[in-house]
């Protein structure tokens, strides 16, 4: 039986106030908050930073990495190996992205559930829509990511009891490749249309599970329409349901179902049968019973942890850092692409931070070196991982004129526990917030995009207090 | 194996500098043309009279062709050279070994950049094809984490540590309003240094360096031959280069309140010239003032100040144009402008007045002692190339 061993989330540090938009366009916006992804994040980046979450501290041997976004950074290339690069994942383990749906995430939770190869499924988005729009408002930007795989591999925190679906093709929220602008058609359609595929799978996933639902303790409904969610939670019968968090961090497309997953997860006791209910293009279901091993697979920090993290964000910043509204960049010139051979054979290095330990004096060096700092010594070195490890600000400067799509950059020589330094930009910060003596740790990011090709390499960020 | 330099085998016996200023008429060939005539005409040389060339040129252009081209040389020997912002410094090293080696009489050295065609503010790098990973700051940036890192180590007041830094360029604005080829020649108040808009850190616009077109050139003989050329030659006594490994980038006890690439350089260049007291030998400094605190900071490496004391000494004036030791006599970088591939060779053309005693009455120094030293520069704190001459008027 397969089951979830470990899952993670991941909510981007800035949140807008939904409030301050109608000022500015004369439309949209409402009350409450929404998360906003950085300028150098992407979905990418955000499911690495899950599922860094998911499998910090464990061994699990994956064998497959699924990864769904319905704003994909590459097409043509996959995606997934950025991930698996930046995880340092085993070379056997397949990578794979799911298409451009936001049923596709719940669907590679699915498909996991129905293999018995141990998976880690990761979900991302960026929800931007034009300005002034429902989307926007309502939309979320996030990362979740979930190791599924039997108990051979590791203890189940949920075993999953049914998986179900109901299919069926109707035009209710559609959108051209590329285009910004999500369009809906009614949601009073969305909601007589939904209501029997849900019923339906509901029932079959009873009949599989062979529980009732009376037997369900609690149960939370993914829907890209808040209405559609509530209005089929309720009629559902179960009486506990999970996952209100639209209001503070928005819906973020194909993570959405991931985040009310581990909320889910997060909310329950051992031994309780619960269930993820998924209403996007038909109904999916997903029982799960949790186990005694669920509270030692809770993840930090938590969901709700960081949904009641973050800080704010100008409107203008975020209209500036989605690309809807272009700002005067320093007077600079602009990155260069990034060489595709150069960054194949520094690839340990470029997506898994990895330096260089001599092993002779124990010095760690960021970027790896081949000779010994006292140059008596060529490849005597060992690898030397260090995206875990916390450094400490030792020096720092504010720079103003360099490029960057988000200026001014915020720059800190970091000096790591155990060894190392390398001078490097921090990110989700404010210029007040940097002193010397803080503790920082790594984050995986996208730099700029040169060529179509994202520059991806690890930034430092404060250790907060959640 | 030691360093064992050269003093006293080669000389310079003539000069050339163009205005360092934002030359919108003139291209990089008008540059090396005007500092090239300048310099034969200054040692009484026909161009072909010249056996060999080195032009040092950041990102001027490729090859000894950028030189042998718009000069129309027959034949000749030219070696392009780059070595960061101490690129010009470079050339007229390589030029003067040629000499001490006898492969030729007569060499020449050239610097020269063409920084206004670009169109960005400030110097510009084109780093080489690579993986992202490299760091994308200016150079303002990196030098900035020097001035709080200073403050902190020796507990020298924030306030006047700023205040030893407007000195600085407030001396050199000083000495640059004397100097028609400078590129900035106003007086600067401590207020309008002081309230200069941030460009990294603690640095404001005041406290870099001018960004400007020019070129300078230099001939060198064997010390033997000098005086065919000028009555007042210089000679050289040390050529040292550090070429540091990047440690202080990688390396948690670098402190950054230190270059220690300088300070090696400076060890090897007073070894060379036999100078044991460098303060009281040496007439004057030309020095990388790239920004205001680097300045401050070369004062302790080079040995002027001791560890933690300069910013006194620039506040008390003894850098000052009358001061003990006069340092960028000719406006530096700050005020005389920073065309990457020239600024070595100006700052030795700027030893070559002062010692000859022709930097005009404005700022013409005391010439008691007979010694000069050059201070270039390239790269980061941490990161970095130093180069140190010292020429002096007398041999021995």
């Amino acid at each position: 039986m397969q089951g979830i061993i470990t899952w993670g989330t991941y909510l981007p540090y800035r949140r807008l106030d939904k409030s301050s938009i109608a000022p500015f366009v004369g439309q949209g916006g409402g009350k409450g908050t929404r998360t906003v992804a950085s300028f150098d994040e992407d979905p990418t980046t955000m499911a690495v930073e899950a599922a860094r979450s998911a499998l910090r501290g464990r061994k699990i041997s994956l064998q497959q990495l699924l990864f769904s976004t319905v704003s994909p950074t590459y097409a043509d290339k996959t995606n997934a190996t950025v991930i698996h690069a930046a995880l340092r994942l085993n070379d056997s383990v397949t990578a794979l992205d799911l298409g451009a749906s936001v049923r596709s995430a719940v669907g590679g939770l699915m498909m996991a559930a129905r293999s018995n190869v141990t998976t880690l499924v990761t979900s991302a988005d960026i929800r931007t829509g034009l300005a002034g729009s429902a989307e926007e408002a309502n939309g979320g930007d996030a990362g979740a990511a979930f190791v599924i795989g039997d108990s051979s591999s590791a203890p189940v925190a949920a075993e999953i009891l049914a998986v179900t679906s109901a299919t069926e093709e109707f035009i209710d929220r559609w959108r051209s490749p590329g285009s910004v602008r999500t369009k809906v058609w009614d949601e009073k359609f969305s909601e007589v249309t939904y209501t029997p595929l849900a019923k339906a799978a509901w029932k079959q996933a009873l009949a599989d599970a062979k529980v009732s639902t009376e037997d369900v303790a609690m149960i939370t409904v993914a829907s890209p329409h808040a209405r559609v969610a509530s209005s089929i939670a309720a009629k559902l019968g179960v009486a506990k349901v999970v996952g209100d968090v639209v209001p503070t961090i928005g819906n973020s497309g194909a993570a959405h179902p991931g985040l009310l997953l581990a909320s889910l997860l997060e909310s329950s006791e051992a031994n309780q049968v619960v269930a993820l209910v998924s209403l996007t293009d038909g109904a999916d279901v997903i029982i799960l019973r949790t186990t005694e091993h669920l509270r030692a697979a809770r993840p930090t920090p938590s969901f709700d942890e960081q949904v009641n993290g973050g800080a704010p964000l100008s409107y203008g910043k975020f209209l500036s850092w989605r690309g809807m509204m272009s700002i005067e960049p320093p007077r600079r010139p602009e990155p260069q692409r990034v060489s595709a051979t150069a960054a194949a054979r520094s690839e340990k290095w470029k997506y898994g931070f990895i330096g260089s330990r001599d092993k002779t004096t124990g010095s760690v060096h960021l970027p790896p070196l081949r000779v010994s700092v006292d140059g008596q010594r060529t490849d005597d070195m060992e690898d030397a991982p260090m995206a875990d490890v916390l450094g400490t600000i030792a020096t720092f400067t504010i720079d103003r004129l360099a490029y960057s799509p988000s200026p001014p950059i915020v720059f800190a020589v970091v000096d790591f526990d155990g060894g190392g330094r390398l001078p490097v930009e921090l990110c989700d910060i404010d210029i007040e917030e940097v002193k010397i003596g803080r503790r920082v740790r790594m984050t995986f990011r996208r730099l700029f995009t040169v060529d179509d090709i994202p520059n991806y390499f690890w930034k430092a960020t404060l250790v907060r207090d959640n | 194996m030691a360093s064992h330099g050269i003093k006293d085998r080669v000389a310079i016996v003539g000069m050339g500098c163009t205005n360092f200023v934002e030359h919108w008429d003139l291209g990089l060939d008008d540059l090396v043309i005007e500092a090239s005539n300048q310099c034969y005409s200054s040692a009484g040389v026909a161009k072909n009279d010249v056996d060999a060339y080195w032009l040092g040129t950041a990102q001027g252009g490729m090859s000894g062709i950028t030189l042998s081209r718009p000069l129309q040389l027959d034949n000749k020997p030219v070696t392009r050279v780059e070595n960061f912002c101490a690129t010009g410094s470079e050339a007229l090293r390589q030029a003067a070994y040629a000499v001490a080696s006898g492969a030729y009489d007569l060499a020449m050295a050239v610097g020269v950049e063409k920084t206004k065609d670009s169109g960005f503010q400030g110097l510009n790098a084109v780093p080489p094809p690579n993986d992202g990973t490299g760091r994308t700051l200016t150079a303002a940036a990196m030098f900035s984490m020097v001035a709080p890192a200073y403050a902190k180590k020796f507990g020298v007041d924030q306030d006047e540590l700023r205040e030893a830094i407007a000195h600085v360029a407030w001396k050199n604005h000083y000495n640059g309003a004397r100097n028609s080829r400078a590129q900035f020649r106003k007086e600067v108040s401590m207020d309008t240094i002081k309230k200069s808009p941030k460009v990294a850190g603690d640095l404001g616009v005041f406290d870099c360096a001018g960004v400007a077109d020019g070129a300078a050139a230099a001939i060198i003989c064997r010390a033997e031959d000098a005086h065919k050329y000028t009555d007042k030659p210089l000679y050289v006594k040390a050529l040292s280069f550090v070429a540091g490994n990047g440690s202080g980038l990688t390396n948690p006890e670098y402190d950054y309140t230190t270059f220690p690439e300088i300070a090696a350089c400076a060890v090897d260049a007073y070894a060379q010239a036999g100078v044991t007291d460098p303060s009281n030998q040496i007439a004057l400094a030309e020095v990388h003032d790239c920004f205001t605190i680097t300045e401050l900071v070369l004062m302790e490496d080079l040995q002027f100040s001791p560890r933690g004391t300069a910013w006194k000494d620039v506040l008390d004036g003894r850098f000052d144009l009358k001061g003990q030791l006069p340092v960028n006599p000719d406006g530096g970088l700050k005020s005389f402008g920073h065309p990457v591939g020239a600024s070595g060779l100006r700052m030795m053309f700027e030893a070559w007045l002062q010692l000859r005693g022709e930097a005009g009455d404005e700022r013409q120094i005391s010439t008691d002692r007979s010694l000069a030293l050059t201070h270039n520069l390239g790269g980061y704190p941490g990161e970095m190339v130093s180069f140190i001459s010292i020429l002096g008027t007398q041999l021995g």
